[in-house]
C-alpha cells in the first residue's frame, strides 16, 4: 500500500447548531401555504426542507420535507404530497431555486385540481412556519490525510457532518459539499471527490450517511 | 449529576460541543427567575440545568420571587385562563398581581447580563430592565389563551428581547423574536434511569400487581384533562378480546378538590374489575419509573396536554406508546413509527389491540421511540438550545459565525 497523501491544508471540521425560530405565521389551506411560502425568509424554506434529517437521524418516517408531509397527511392531497416529497433537493444549489420549485409545483397542481383549494386543516393541525437560525463554529478536529479523516468522521457529531454536507452546499451556496472540495483540491483525488459528490444525502438518515462516507474513504485507502 | 455522566448516553462529541458554546458565553452572567425553587416542572428543570451551566463555566444565578397566597391564587387563575379554561378574573386580580410584582421589582436584583424569566408569575420584573438582555420562557400551552389575560401579559412580553415556547402551536404574532425549545427528560434522574429487575418486581409486589398478563399503564394525576375514565373505557374494549391489566397511577390530590372527585369516579368505575389497579402514588419517581418499565404498553389519553413528557419518559424506556394527538405529543410520536396516535376511546382501544397482538411491531415502535427521544428530547439537547438562545441575543442574523 502506498503512503497516504498528506494535505498541505488540513480539513478543519466545523459544526453547526441550530435554533428554531417561530414566525407566528401559519397556513390552514393550500392557498395560504402558497401565499406565505412566497414571502417567508429563505431560512424558513431551509428549515422545512431539512428538519426531518436532523430530527430523525436513525429512521426516516417522513417525506423529506414538511410541506409534502402536511399536504399528504393533513390535507389528504396525496398526489401533491408525493410531488413535493420527490423534489430532488440535491439538484438545487440555492434556497431561492428550491423555493421556486416548491411554489411552481403547488401552483401547477392547483391549476389542475380546483377543488384542492377547498381543503383545510383541522384546528390544531395548521402548518406553522418556523425558521432555522444556524450557529457555525470550528471544532478542534483537524485531518491531514484520509486515515485521519475517516477516524474523525466516526466520532464527530452528526451536526458537523450535516454542516459540511447540507448547509455548506445549499445555504452557503458552495458548489459542492466541503468534503468533496477538500479531497479534490487539497488531496488531489478527483475520483474520490466525485464519489462523495454523487451521494444523495436526502434519501438516507444522517447516521446512514456517516457510515456511507466512512466506508467510501476506507475502501479508497485500501486501493491506494 | 456531572456532564461526563451524560457522555455515555449522547456521546462525548455532544458534550464537547456544549463546551465550545459555553466558552462563547464567558464573562456573561445568566440569571434565572421563577416563582418556586421546589415542586413543578420549571423548578425541576432549573435544579438540573443550573449546576450543568456552572460546570460548563457559564456564570449562572437563580432567584425566586416572593408571592403569597393571594398572589398565587391569581396566577393559578391566569394559568387556567391561558389554558383556555373559563375563569372569572376581575380587576382586583390584576391589582393583586401588580402590587406583589411591585414589591418584587423593588427587592430583586436583576443585574444579570441575561435575565431569563420563567412563566407569567415574575413577568412584570421587565419593568426593571436596564441595558441588559431579557428572555421570557413560557412553559404553558397558550395556543388559545383567554384574551383578557393574554393582553394583560402581552404588555410585558413585548418589552422582552425574545420569548420561548414549547410547541409551534403555542406561538403568537409578536413584535419580538420567538424561539421553539421543547422541554426534555433527564436520562439519569430517578424517573428515567435504568432499574434492576428485582427492584421493578418489588414495586409490583408492593402494589399487589401480578405479572401474569400484559400491563397497560397511564401515569398521570387524576385530572379530567388526562381522561382516566376514557382510559378505562378503552381498556374495557380491549379486554373483550385480550386478557390484560390496567394501571392508573398518579399523584396525590389532597389540595385539589376536583382531583379528589375525579379519583372517586375512577374508583367507582373500576370497582368490579380486579385487573384494574388504581394507585394513588406519593411523589416517588423511582416507583413511577418501575411501573413504566414493568408495563407492556404506556397510554397517555389526555384531552389536552402542555407537552406531555410522560410520553418521552415511556419512549426512553423503549415502550410502545398509545397517546392522544394533542399538545406536544405529536412532536414526540410520529404515528406508526415511534408510537400510535389516537383521537378517541375507540381509536385508543384499536391501537392497544394492534400493539398487544403484534409484539414485533411493538418492539420496533419502542426502539424507534427511544432513538427519537435520544436525538431530540434529552437534557443535553435542552442545555444546548439554551446556550444557543443566550448567544442569539447578541446576533440578529439567521446564519451566525462564532
Amino acid at each position: 500500500m502506498a503512503e497516504l497523501v498528506r494535505a498541505k491544508e488540513p480539513f478543519r471540521f466545523y459544526t453547526r447548531l441550530h435554533l428554531s425560530e417561530l414566525t407566528g405565521l401559519r397556513a390552514v389551506t393550500l392557498g395560504q401555504l402558497l401565499a406565505v411560502l412566497k414571502t417567508v425568509p429563505g431560512s424558513c424554506i431551509y428549515y422545512h426542507t431539512h428538519r426531518f434529517l436532523q430530527q430523525h437521524q436513525y429512521f426516516s418516517p417522513e417525506p423529506p420535507n414538511d410541506f409534502g408531509y402536511w399536504v399528504s397527511e393533513v390535507l389528504s392531497e396525496d398526489e401533491l404530497g408525493e410531488r413535493l416529497a420527490s423534489i430532488d433537493t440535491v439538484q438545487y444549489t440555492t434556497i431561492r431555486h428550491l423555493r421556486e420549485k416548491i411554489i411552481t409545483t403547488i401552483e401547477a397542481y392547483l391549476e389542475d385540481n380546483k377543488f384542492a383549494h377547498l381543503k383545510f386543516a383541522r384546528s390544531g393541525e395548521e402548518f406553522h412556519f418556523i425558521k432555522s437560525v444556524s450557529f457555525v463554529l470550528p471544532t478542534n478536529h483537524l485531518a491531514y490525510d484520509l486515515k485521519e479523516f475517516a477516524e474523525i468522521l466516526g466520532k464527530i457529531t452528526i451536526d458537523s457532518i450535516y454542516f459540511h454536507v447540507f448547509e455548506a452546499r445549499l445555504r452557503l451556496e458552495r458548489e459542492n459539499n466541503d468534503f468533496s472540495n477538500w479531497i479534490e483540491y487539497s488531496l488531489g483525488d478527483k475520483e474520490l471527490a466525485d464519489m462523495f459528490a454523487r451521494l444523495d444525502p436526502y434519501t438516507q438518515t444522517l447516521e446512514g450517511l456517516r457510515k456511507s462516507l466512512i466506508q467510501i474513504v476506507q475502501d479508497r485507502i485500501k486501493v491506494i | 449529576m456531572r456532564l461526563d455522566e451524560y457522555a455515555s448516553i449522547v456521546g462525548q462529541s455532544v458534550i464537547d460541543e456544549l463546551q465550545l458554546l459555553a466558552d462563547k458565553l464567558k464573562g456573561k452572567t445568566i440569571q434565572h427567575i421563577n416563582s418556586t425553587s421546589v415542586g413543578g416542572g420549571v423548578a425541576e428543570i432549573l435544579n438540573r440545568m443550573v449546576p450543568l451551566l456552572k460546570e460548563l463555566g457559564v456564570e449562572t444565578r437563580w432567584d425566586v420571587i416572593r408571592g403569597g397566597e393571594q398572589f398565587f391564587e391569581v396566577t393559578k387563575k391566569f394559568h387556567n385562563a391561558l389554558h383556555s379554561r373559563t375563569e372569572d378574573i376581575i380587576q382586583r386580580d390584576f391589582d393583586i398581581f401588580m402590587e406583589v410584582s411591585a414589591r418584587n421589582i423593588e427587592e430583586i436584583d436583576c443585574s444579570g447580563d441575561i435575565v431569563f424569566v420563567h412563566d407569567p408569575q415574575p413577568i412584570a420584573l421587565i419593568k426593571k430592565r436596564t441595558n441588559n438582555k431579557w428572555l421570557w420562557r413560557c412553559h404553558i400551552d397558550v395556543s388559545k389563551p383567554d384574551p383578557k389575560v393574554w393582553n394583560f401579559l402581552n404588555d410585558f412580553i413585548v418589552q422582552y428581547d425574545s420569548a420561548v415556547f414549547s410547541a409551534p402551536s403555542f406561538s403568537q404574532q409578536l413584535p419580538i423574536r420567538q424561539f421553539l425549545i421543547a422541554p426534555s427528560i433527564d436520562p439519569l434522574s430517578d424517573k428515567n434511569k435504568e432499574l434492576s429487575e428485582q427492584y421493578i418486581d418489588s414495586v409490583l409486589k408492593k402494589y399487589s400487581i401480578p405479572k401474569d398478563k400484559p400491563i397497560i399503564t397511564q401515569i398521570s394525576r387524576f385530572d379530567r384533562l388526562k381522561d382516566p375514565l376514557g382510559v378505562i373505557e378503552s381498556y374495557q374494549k380491549v379486554r373483550r378480546y385480550i386478557d390484560c391489566r390496567l394501571i392508573l397511577a398518579g399523584g396525590t390530590a389532597a389540595d385539589d378538590p376536583e382531583g379528589i372527585q375525579v379519583l372517586a369516579e375512577v374508583q367507582e368505575k373500576a370497582k368490579h374489575d380486579k385487573n384494574i389497579h388504581i394507585l394513588l402514588l406519593p411523589q416517588n419517581d423511582l416507583e413511577v419509573n418501575a411501573l413504566q418499565r414493568a408495563s407492556t404498553i404506556i397510554i397517555q389519553k389526555s384531552l389536552k396536554e402542555g407537552f406531555g413528557l410522560t410520553v418521552a419518559e415511556a419512549l426512553w424506556k423503549e415502550k410502545p406508546v398509545v397517546a392522544s394527538n394533542v399538545g406536544g405529543i405529536p412532536l414526540q410520536i410520529k404515528h406508526k413509527y415511534s408510537g400510535l396516535l389516537c383521537h378517541s376511546v375507540d381509536g385508543a382501544a384499536f391501537a392497544l389491540k394492534q400493539i398487544l397482538n403484534s409484539p414485533e411491531y411493538a418492539k420496533k415502535l419502542g426502539e424507534n421511540g427511544h432513538e427519537h427521544i435520544r436525538n431530540n428530547f434529552l437534557l443535553t439537547r435542552h442545555l444546548r438550545d439554551y446556550l444557543l438562545l443566550f448567544l442569539s441575543l447578541y446576533h440578529s442574523e439567521d446564519l451566525v459565525y462564532l
